[in-house]
């Protein structure tokens, strides 16, 4: 029995002929290049070209070999579209030549000069070794590629892992495994990260935040470091060349064209492991930079549509990067859309954190919305619908929405004031009680009316000091960027502990660890989902430098040695991962109100000081304890032990008071900073049932549950 | 360039041996020629021990051959991977959906063949 094949189309048959090319009127959707029956099709939107082209190039020719003017009759609406019949994919590299007025007063920079990269590109070469000196004559430096996009998940599916049970760990793809000492096949790669998975099943997160993934330029800074000489790079690649395509450099089979296989395989392969994948996105500007940057793409294509123009056709610079992109036009929105859903549709991605996301609710002109329209259609689309939306609620130009991020009910935001709060308090500034008893309750203050996952907690991240260096250093020591240490963050609430930089003391190292760990405690029982940055688990520093945007080198890559030199942190990092895993009274999904909702007679949050039930809010006050109502846990859902944590950032001990517990119920040692370490189900009763005595600078966290007669 | 198809029949397998490079240019063919050589219910060993190179279409090829293999219940083995072809198949997680064999001489014996 013969069945008609199904995927003969009678439209798979040109109709006319340019040269030797065979050719027929494309469909306008999807944008981009398909495979299609015998050929691929071809689509590009541009509303002022006057005449559009599709340069076809054998694979690493310095010129095109054909180029293909779309004829007239081949046009919808501002739409190019033609299949072209007979072409092998694995050897094209295709590009658009768009001609038309240039007219910068009007917004308009058509360079018909130029072979420009599709918006839509699935794929892009050029770029596939990392680091390697470009030719930079080239005609066209990023050029586009026909993805066949069949990758076989088996069953694989974006996780939806309830937002509040989620502890992100941020980390670079290159940085993470580029070090000697990771030891993996392909070292800075996609593959590499892949070899890493047991890692991060051991460390217990379960979600990765990828620096941008985007392929991007990381030759696209011109400084050099002023020491060595040695070239500086674009290593965080906040800078965006293709939208749709993962960056080639960072896959081992990126020579190969097959970094879009090589990432999906990641994606799967994390998701087996019960961890999620959240992209660090850049929609607020592109690579094409201010009016001397290069004409990549949108600019060639319609300038005015895709950046925010003053009334003189300057380019607005609200991200400090040069340009502007025109978020809320809607050609401009569809494209961040499509963008997002194919990363959800085609790479499994569970969730995406906007960099410089307050960009994303201004209007053409600049101003900020109070219903921005991109935002809004991101939160109800439904491929997006349970995919994870995290904003950096804040701009280059001063506009700063923490708290206030227009959210839908499904945006959350990096908490910027969790940060600077938690930094200030453990440090020992004073007048702070009140405010950390506000972050750690997941800052109901700023996200009232929302889920307490509306906050993402974080005490470091890719931009600024890592943990180590925050409690090593005073001041940034930025000098290897090359910009006289202007750039970089001022504000960082550090405290070196007595010495800066490195320190042969051992109370000063001693103290050092203790903050460390005061910080991560606070931060994994807080409420509110935590982020961690990649690498602090085991101490890793960048000598004070808190803007290595620049530093491929050892300075930003993960180094494994600090596995076993920082052994002790490392297992108290993993204790406490584990510790909230445990208890979900940590993760309930609405915020605490300070009542006994479920009859306990404990209220949900309680705030207690050295005597118990006391909290002291005064602004000498450097010591804080909350408790935890077991039985509130999950909104009284599920069953859980009490817990307590009592923060003490003064330089002396202290006698805490502790709250009593009901009739049977003992507390149990989970952690002090000061040194001890109960993994969470085997931690030992207190000896003594109503006192514990806290050091300095140390934080300390109990559980209370049925006595079971070990002592501490 | 070309792809070179050898196959023999070995005590009930079909032992095909391939030599070249597997990219667009030469997968087609080879897609067509490779579903002949399997029959239903055939135990066929794929050696790809003289392949020093599989692109993204090579790979795709082989994956679809081993797919129509699967609906005629017959069953494909891959022997003498190259530790590079071995790593681009392994990174890009087509490894996975592959019955994976030591060597021709093991994967016979192994057969009882």
């Amino acid at each position: 029995m013969s069945t008609p094949d199904i995927r003969e189309r009678i439209d798979a048959f040109p109709t006319h002929r340019i040269g030797p090319y065979r050719v027929r009127a494309g469909r306008p959707f999807p944008y981009g290049a398909t495979p299609v029956p015998g050929g691929v099709n071809f689509s590009v939107y541009s509303d002022g070209a006057t005449t559009m082209s599709l340069a076809l190039f054998e694979r690493g020719a310095a010129q095109p070999s054909a180029e293909l003017e779309f004829p007239p009759e081949f046009r919808i609406g501002s739409v190019y579209a033609m299949t072209v019949f007979g072409l092998d994919p694995e050897n094209l590299e295709y590009g658009f030549r768009a001609d038309g007025p240039f007219d910068p007063e009007r917004g308009d920079r058509f360079d018909a000069g130029k072979v420009l990269s599709d918006p839509y590109a699935r794929l892009i070469s050029g770029r596939e070794i990392w680091g390697r000196e470009p030719d930079r004559d080239d005609v066209y430096p990023y050029r586009a590629q026909v993805l066949n996009d069949d990758f076989d998940w088996a069953g694989d599916r974006p996780l939806r892992i309830p937002a509040e049970d989620l502890v992100i760990y941020e980390t670079h793809v290159r940085g993470f495994t580029r070090h000697p000492s990771s030891r993996v096949t392909a070292p800075g790669t996609y593959a590499g990260l892949r070899e890493k998975i047991p890692y991060l099943r051991e460390l217990g997160i379960n979600c990765v935040e990828l620096l941008p993934v985007f392929e991007f330029d990381e030759l696209d800074n011109p400084r050099t470091d002023p020491v060595s000489g040695e070239r500086l790079y674009n290593y965080w690649g906040y800078n965006t060349v293709s939208f749709f395509a993962p960056k080639a450099g960072y896959a081992a089979t990126g020579p190969f064209g097959m970094q879009a296989d090589e990432f999906k395989s990641l994606v799967k392969e994390v998701h087996k492991a019960g961890i999620e994948v959240v992209l660090d996105v850049v929609f607020n500007h592109t690579a094409e930079g201010n009016e001397q940057g290069p004409t990549i793409s949108f600019r060639g294509l319609d300038n005015a549509t895709y950046y925010m123009l003053t009334p003189r056709g300057e380019y607005y610079n609200f991200s400090g990067t040069g340009n502007t992109v025109n978020c809320n036009h809607p050609v401009v929105r569809d494209f961040v859309l499509s963008c997002l859903r194919h990363w959800v549709a085609e790479y499994h991605i569970d969730g995406f954190r906007f960099d410089l996301a307050a960009i994303l609710d201004r209007a053409p002109d600049g101003t900020p919305l109070p219903n921005p329209p991109l935002l809004e259609q991101l939160a109800y689309d439904p491929v997006l619908r349970h995919t994870k939306l995290i904003a950096e609620a804040w701009d280059a130009a001063g506009l700063y929405q923490v708290g206030n991020f227009p959210d839908y009910g499904r945006w959350s935001e990096w908490n910027g004031k969790y940060r600077d709060t938690v930094r200030r308090f453990v440090k020992g500034e004073p007048g702070l009680v009140g405010e950390l008893a506000t972050r750690m309750a997941g800052s109901p203050d700023l996200y009232q009316g929302r889920t307490s996952s509306a906050s993402v907690n974080f005490i470091t991240a890719h931009d600024g000091f890592t943990l180590a260096d925050l409690v090593s250093y005073n001041d940034k020591h930025n000098e290897a960027n090359g910009e006289n240490n202007n750039d970089g963050a001022d504000d960082n609430h550090s405290w070196n502990c007595g010495e800066e930089g490195p320190s042969a003391s051992r109370d000063v190292r001693e103290l050092r660890l203790r903050q460390m760990k005061n910080l991560l405690t606070i931060l994994l029982t807080s409420q509110g989902v935590p982020m961690l940055l990649a690498g602090d688990e085991v101490g890793r520093t960048q000598l004070g430098n808190n803007n290595t945007y620049c530093q491929d080198n050892e300075l930003s890559w993960f180094d494994w040695g600090l596995l076993a030199a920082n052994a002790d942190l490392l297992r108290f990092t993993r204790a406490l991962t584990a510790f909230r895993h445990a208890h979900p009274v940590l993760r309930t999904r609405d915020h605490p109100t300070g009542q006994d909702r479920v009859g306990s007679g404990y209220p949900d949050v309680s705030w207690h000081g050295v005597r118990a039930w006391a909290p002291d809010w005064a602004d000498h006050c450097r010591v804080l304890a909350m408790m935890r109502c077991g039985r509130h846990a999950k909104g009284g859902s599920v069953a859980d032990d009490h817990v307590y944590v009592a923060v003490n950032a003064h330089w002396e001990a202290h006698d805490m008071e502790l709250p009593a517990l009901p009739e049977g119920e003992r507390w149990h040692l989970f952690a002090d900073t000061g040194g001890i370490l109960h993994p969470a189900g085997t931690e030992p009763e207190l000896q003594h049932p109503g006192r514990y005595r806290l050091g300095a600078h140390s934080v300390v966290v109990l559980v209370g549950r049925a006595s079971h007669q070990t002592t501490a | 360039m070309t792809v070179k198809i050898s196959s023999q029949m070995r005590a009930g397998a079909t032992v095909i041996a391939l030599e070249g490079e597997i990219n667009s240019t030469t997968s087609g063919g080879l897609q067509a020629q490779l579903l002949q050589l399997i029959g239903h219910g055939s135990f066929v060993l794929i050696d790809l021990a003289g392949v020093s190179y599989l692109s993204s279409a090579g790979l795709r090829t082989l994956l679809i051959v081993y797919r129509h293999a699967q609906q005629m219940d017959a069953e494909i083995t891959l022997v003498g991977l190259s530790k590079e072809v071995s790593f681009v198949m392994s990174a890009t997680g087509f490894l996975d959906f592959f019955t994976i064999g030591e060597d021709l001489a093991a994967e016979l014996e192994r057969a009882g063949l």
